[in-house]
């Protein structure tokens, strides 16, 4: 008889070792080998970030025009591109460009969606109703499309790129937060809270948002990766940033004339594009498996 | 007098979490006669039911382990059979039914085809006797229209039909020992009484053993023939039902009788018993429960109590009733 | 002798229930047409299986939901259609405890805060003021100050009832309304609670509705208890008139199905046949005639009228006794 598969809702009381939900929380990341490492990848380019303008090699504007588009060597270890300038140095500076422009319009995204998202859950009715049916249109757009048709609005530049990015991020993150507000909402400890007669913003704030903190970092995490391909999408596009700004998406733009002489132009500020998403990505997934209530009772 | 069917020897079962191993279950001894009612009582977090589960052998997924002692059924030792063997044994001469009848049935298969595995495996039957067993069963455990039922999911069926179901299930193979774990928890008391009734009565007409884990002590007083209190992994008490509730002798089973609220009883204040179960990975030396007991002595804070014979063929682990090492360290 | 707490008359609540994408939307009657009072310093219990509406009544009167029709009156005022920002002084007065104590605490929040919420919302009292009530409360629920700064996650089911308990009171209510609050909880510790829940009401002189399925409980804590079923009150009375001369079917059904833990007193019992009815359908007439082992030809049409038995307060709603 089939009853192997029934007993997984065991109430045996194995002793739960009481962490700090931090200590916890570390101790099951550790385990996550990938994500691990790949966190690792994303703090080393933080910190590169941070000092990167001030390691690289060359002057990552000045051109030089004896030594264009040359390939890797060991005085320009990821070469050069077509006004001699070093890539190398041009990734290192345009690295905070890169994570400040994807993190910020995250960022911004997510707060607004999360206020929407919470509100839609918490009050239903007209409200939501409303900020549903707005997010379902913006969904109807491919959300590049989207991103290009503000910035075509709001004119090119890395402000209205954040802008834009951040715009499309909002209906994802209302829904998201929506999503785990219904779920929250059905706690008893937010009834309690309505019986004592708390207000709707504590109740809101205090007692449903902690609880959708943890698939919002997840989330987060995951749009990153997004928003640095949509970002240097619309720099490739020339929507973006100018081509002069070490920007990795304006480098691929500058470099596509170039891709079949000098390939490494372009290949350069695709690796690191590449490997800054998979990073992103990678840790996402493992923050899903250590964050995720669904996913962490093993 | 009387066969034994089962016999738990020095069970000991173990959990590891974060790689250190715990252990739960610590030298359990009972054992179950043919045709007996047997209860096993405590509250949670006892090793009631992971008695159960170390019976049955279903520790998949699960790091449960049994690291000694011996289940004997039938007189054959099952702790060393072999995962196929187990499969056999299993469902055919001992099947279990658990508290939520609702997780324990697949929500995308017909009851009809769930309850016709068993008896496919076990019987050797073809689909339409087996068919036709499956019918038969869901009228015995009292389903009304058990034609249309077996066509149905388990989600069209209220609670009470679908630990009727359950029961077919279980019953379907004649075992000869049903373990019923917490098997009216979540039914309300007037479905418990029909379950219950039902159970007393298959109970009787098939000659069967049964294992009833409960925490409700009137349940209990109300099924069974002998009794087994359970403390922190520890048989305390084991007894007749009439002389257990007549006199409990361990202080926690007196304890636990005395918390009970009871139709008719004028009682203003309940008897309770202090503090909490103590905790796998932390439990006190000496007797388990000495923390909690009112009548402790100081030789209970140092070693464990063993197992005592009392009179009526009553067991019980408390230095109480230790007369020679009891008494001296009062 | 004391004065009428709370007063509830003819509430009614019913729910619209989608069915299927087009089907029609089916109204489900949880409660229907339900009338009590609580004297205060006294203990009403509402008893009766899952689906009866004991929960949803709960609600009704702390205002959780809004009640469809009927009245409730909790120390003289009318609160039944009151907006919630009319609602501050009565969420002052009436404080829940619930059945759950892991769900219904908080898991982010220090205990300290937990129990402090209730001043928060609806004092000035300053931080240390707000502390020094928490502290003392704690030590009235039987806990101590080192609890304070833990999470709930790291209490058993008993003390984390406690930490409900405190919650509720740090208001001084007048009524607490507790659903279920000792039925997830171990047998020796529901007596630690039950016996705490007493003491609190002696020495407050606090009111309780207290909402149960279990009749040895009930019996253990109330003054006056009501029988519901599918939604109705079928019984009410004082409680020994309840347990000593049940006069309802339904009532002595359920008072010979609770297992008696005494094996000398194991008994022939009322074995109701079949299940529940589904809320959503309620049967016509007396709502328990399809399982009442006495039923009548009118009880499947005329739903009976509530009627007084003998003395006290002893009300029935059934046909026999009104014939």
């Amino acid at each position: 008889m089939e009853f192997t598969s029934t007993v997984t809702e065991k109430k045996q009381v194995v002793p739960k070792k009481k962490y700090s939900p931090v200590r916890e929380f570390w101790v099951n990341f550790k385990h996550q080998k990938t994500a691990f490492f790949a966190s690792m990848f994303i703090l080393l380019l933080i910190i590169i970030a941070i000092i990167g303008p001030s390691i690289a090699p060359y002057d990552p504007y000045k051109p030089d025009y004896d030594a264009t588009l040359q390939g890797p060597s060991s005085e320009h270890i990821l070469g050069t591109d077509e006004y001699g300038r070093d890539i190398f140095s041009r990734i290192l500076v345009g690295t905070r460009i890169t994570l400040s422009v994807s993190t910020s319009s995250v960022l911004l995204g997510a707060i607004v969606g999360t206020v929407l998202g919470i509100m839609s859950g918490y009050f239903g009715g007209w409200l939501d109703r409303i900020i549903m049916r707005s997010s379902d249109v913006m969904f109807a757009f491919p959300d590049l499309l989207l991103a290009i048709a503000i910035v075509a609005v709001l004119g090119p530049g890395l402000n209205n790129v954040i802008i834009a990015v951040s715009v499309f991020s909002v209906p994802s993150f209302a829904r998201l937060v929506r999503g785990s507000t219904l779920e929250a909402k059905e706690n008893t400890f937010v009834e309690a809270a309505k019986s004592m007669g708390a207000p709707h913003k504590r109740i809101m704030f205090k007692h449903i948002f902690p609880e959708t903190v943890s698939s919002l970092i997840v989330f987060v995490t995951m749009r990153i990766g997004t928003a640095i391909i949509a970002a240097s999408s619309l720099s490739f596009l020339g929507l973006g940033a100018s081509p002069e700004t070490p920007d990795w998406g304006a480098m691929l733009s500058m470099g596509r004339d170039y891709l079949g002489t000098a390939s490494h132009v372009v290949m350069m500020p695709g690796i690191a594009i590449f490997l800054t998403v998979l990073a992103f990505n990678l840790v996402g997934d493992g923050l899903r498996d250590v964050l995720d209530p669904k996913t962490k009772n093993e | 007098m009387s066969e034994k069917l089962l016999q738990v020897e020095q069970l000991q079962t173990e959990f590891t979490k974060d790689k250190q191993k715990i252990r739960i279950l610590h030298g359990v001894n009972f054992h179950i006669n043919k045709g007996e009612v047997i209860g096993l009582v405590g509250e949670s977090g006892c090793g009631k039911s992971l008695t159960s589960l170390s019976i049955m052998g279903l520790f998949k997924g699960t790091s449960g382990e049994i690291t000694g002692g011996h289940i004997r059924f039938n007189g054959q030792d099952i702790t060393s059979l072999n995962v196929n063997e187990m499969r056999k044994m299993r469902g055919k001469q001992i099947a279990m039914i658990f508290q939520e009848p609702m997780t324990s049935l697949n929500p995308v298969m017909k009851i009809g085809e769930q309850l016709m595995e068993p008896i496919r495996i076990h019987l050797n039957l073809n689909k339409k006797q087996a068919k036709e067993h499956a019918i038969s069963m869901l009228k015995k455990v009292g389903i009304a229209r058990p034609d249309e039922v077996i066509n149905e999911y388990p989600h069209q069926l209220s609670g009470g039909m679908r630990q009727r179901v359950m029961i077919a299930m279980a019953m379907s193979c004649n075992p000869n020992l049903l373990i019923a774990d917490e098997p009216t928890t979540a039914l309300d008391v007037t479905i418990q009484a029909q379950i219950l009734e039902l159970m007393k009565q298959l109970q009787q007409q098939e000659d069967m053993s049964i294992l009833l884990i409960t925490h409700d002590l009137g349940i209990v007083a109300e099924m069974c023939d002998r009794v087994v209190v359970m403390y922190a992994g520890r048989v305390v008490e084991e007894a007749n039902v009439f002389d257990l509730f007549e006199e409990p002798k361990h202080p926690y089973t007196r304890g636990l009788i005395g918390s009970v609220p009871k139709i008719g009883d004028k009682r203003d204040k309940l008897d309770s018993i202090k503090g909490n179960v103590p905790d796998p990975s932390d439990m006190p030396i000496g007797c388990k429960f000495a923390p909690r007991c009112t009548q402790v002595m100081p030789i209970c804070l140092e070693a464990e109590p063993t197992s005592i014979m009392l009179e009526n063929d009553r067991l019980c682990s408390c230095w109480l009733y230790d007369h020679e090492r009891g008494e001296m360290h009062v | 002798m004391s004065n009428k707490l709370l007063k509830v008359t003819g509430i009614r609540k019913s729910f619209e229930i989608p069915s299927g994408i087009l089907g029609k939307k089916k109204i489900l009657k949880a409660v229907n047409d339900v009338s009590f009072e609580i004297m205060e310093g006294q203990t009403f219990s509402l008893v009766g299986e899952s689906g009866c509406g004991k929960s949803t009544t709960g609600r009704l009167v702390s205002r959780l939901l809004t009640p469809s029709e009927g009245e409730i009156w909790i120390d003289g005022e009318e609160i039944s259609q009151k907006k919630e920002s009319q609602l501050k002084k009565m969420r002052q007065k009436v404080q829940m405890i619930f059945q759950d104590p892991y769900a219904s605490l908080n898991p982010r929040m220090k205990v300290r805060d937990i129990i402090a919420e209730p001043l928060l919302i609806h004092t000035k009292l300053s931080k240390l003021e707000q502390q020094r009530l928490v502290s003392e409360i704690l030590k009235v629920v039987g806990l101590n100050e080192s609890h304070a700064d833990r999470y709930a996650h790291e209490f058993s089911g008993g003390q984390r009832q406690r930490i409900g308990i405190a919650r509720a009171l740090i208001m001084k209510p007048r009524l607490i309304i507790a659903d279920e609050p000792v039925s997830a909880l171990d047998v020796s510790i529901q007596s630690q609670i039950l016996n705490l829940l007493k003491d609190l009401q002696s020495e407050y002189n606090i009111t309780y509705l207290f909402i149960s399925h279990d009749l040895s409980v009930v019996e253990h804590i109330s003054d006056y208890i009501g029988v519901m079923y599918l939604g109705t009150i079928v019984e009410s009375g004082p409680k020994d008139a309840i347990f000593s001369n049940p006069q309802h079917p339904y009532t002595k059904a359920l008072l010979s199905s609770v297992p008696i833990p005494d094996p000398k007193l194991r008994k022939e019992r009322i074995i109701l046949k079949g299940d529940l009815p589904s809320p959503m359908n309620p049967p016509a007439g007396c709502p328990f005639h399809t399982r009442c082992p006495v039923s009548m030809e009118m009880c499947k049409t005329i739903v009976p009228k509530v009627t007084q038995v003998a003395l006290d307060n002893h009300f029935v709603s059934c046909h026999l006794m009104s014939s």
